[in-house]
């Protein structure tokens, strides 16, 4: 059962992936990402980190809310397509494939076994969470919680319509 | 029956080699900024992999901050996004070529 539902999981993940990059449309891109999110949220339940996969399912809808409405202000699709090189397209192909063949290649035979798999995960627990953010990780927690206030100012600040920004839009 | 850590860990470099095959490939700042959240996804999937195997929640601790710092970056991105699109009216990157030569 579980193997069935690891590669379902795997599956939509990788799919949706491919999707995010291959469709045309920024849109499409967007929806296929919070697909692949999707799936990641799976992969996680799948290893017992349920407190993570709720996580990333919140961030999933953050990000892609983000996104889709950043497509919508910017009018994306409105905008002339420009054609790929065939010379870029076939170099990101074939760095792809080689990357491909690498990890296939490191990972195929079971060289990163280890110990067997420990009965309990510790990532199950929500206390084990708490207990390290408020000892083991006080200051980095403390730090993230700065990092967030920065990065809010710093957006406030960053998308403020300047004088010269308005004048090189022409309005 | 249970699932051996390579299955993530080759899941994990799967999910990286896309989101770089996507950052070479495309041409759309905002598609870019979409597979690099991609590739950002892969590392956490390999961190959560090994925490489970190791039977520590250390890795678990780092990709919740992990993604707490992915998160504030998307909205800082994507307002130096906008900002970029306000100034020059295109977010492909051919046109952004202000540094060449």
């Amino acid at each position: 059962m579980s193997a069935f539902l690891f590669y379902l999981f795997a599956t939509l993940t990788l799919g949706s992936a491919l999707l995010v990059v291959l469709n045309r449309n920024a849109v499409s891109s967007a929806m296929s990402l919070f697909l692949a999110f999707i799936g990641m949220a799976g992969l996680f339940v799948l290893l017992e980190a349920y407190f993570l996969a709720l996580q990333v399912m919140v961030y999933a809808g953050a990000v892609v809310v983000i996104f889709v409405f950043i497509v919508m202000l910017l009018d994306v699709d409105k905008l002339p397509r420009q054609r790929i090189d065939k010379l870029s397209k076939g170099a990101a192909t074939i760095a792809f494939a080689l990357m491909v063949t690498g990890v296939l290649w490191l990972f195929h035979k079971d060289q990163f076994t280890g110990p067997a798999l420990p009965a309990e995960a510790t990532g199950a627990v929500l206390k084990t969470y708490g207990r390290q953010l408020f000892t083991t990780y006080l200051l980095p927690m403390q730090v993230t919680g700065f990092l967030l206030l920065i990065a809010m100012i710093g957006v406030i600040v960053i998308s403020k319509r300047t004088p010269a920004a308005t004048a090189a839009s022409g309005k | 029956m249970t699932i051996p850590l390579n299955a993530y860990l080759i899941v994990a470099g799967l999910l990286f080699a896309i989101g770089f095959y996507g950052v070479l490939l495309r041409r759309n700042t905002l598609v870019i900024y979409m597979c690099l959240e991609l590739m950002l996804n892969a590392t956490t999937l390999a961190l959560v992999a090994f925490s489970r195997f190791n039977g520590t929640a250390d890795g678990n601790t780092f990709v919740f901050f992990i993604i707490t710092v992915a998160a504030a970056e998307v909205a800082v991105g994507l307002a130096i996004i906008v900002q970029l699109f306000r100034q020059r009216q295109t977010v492909q990157v051919e046109n952004l070529n202000a540094l060449k030569n």
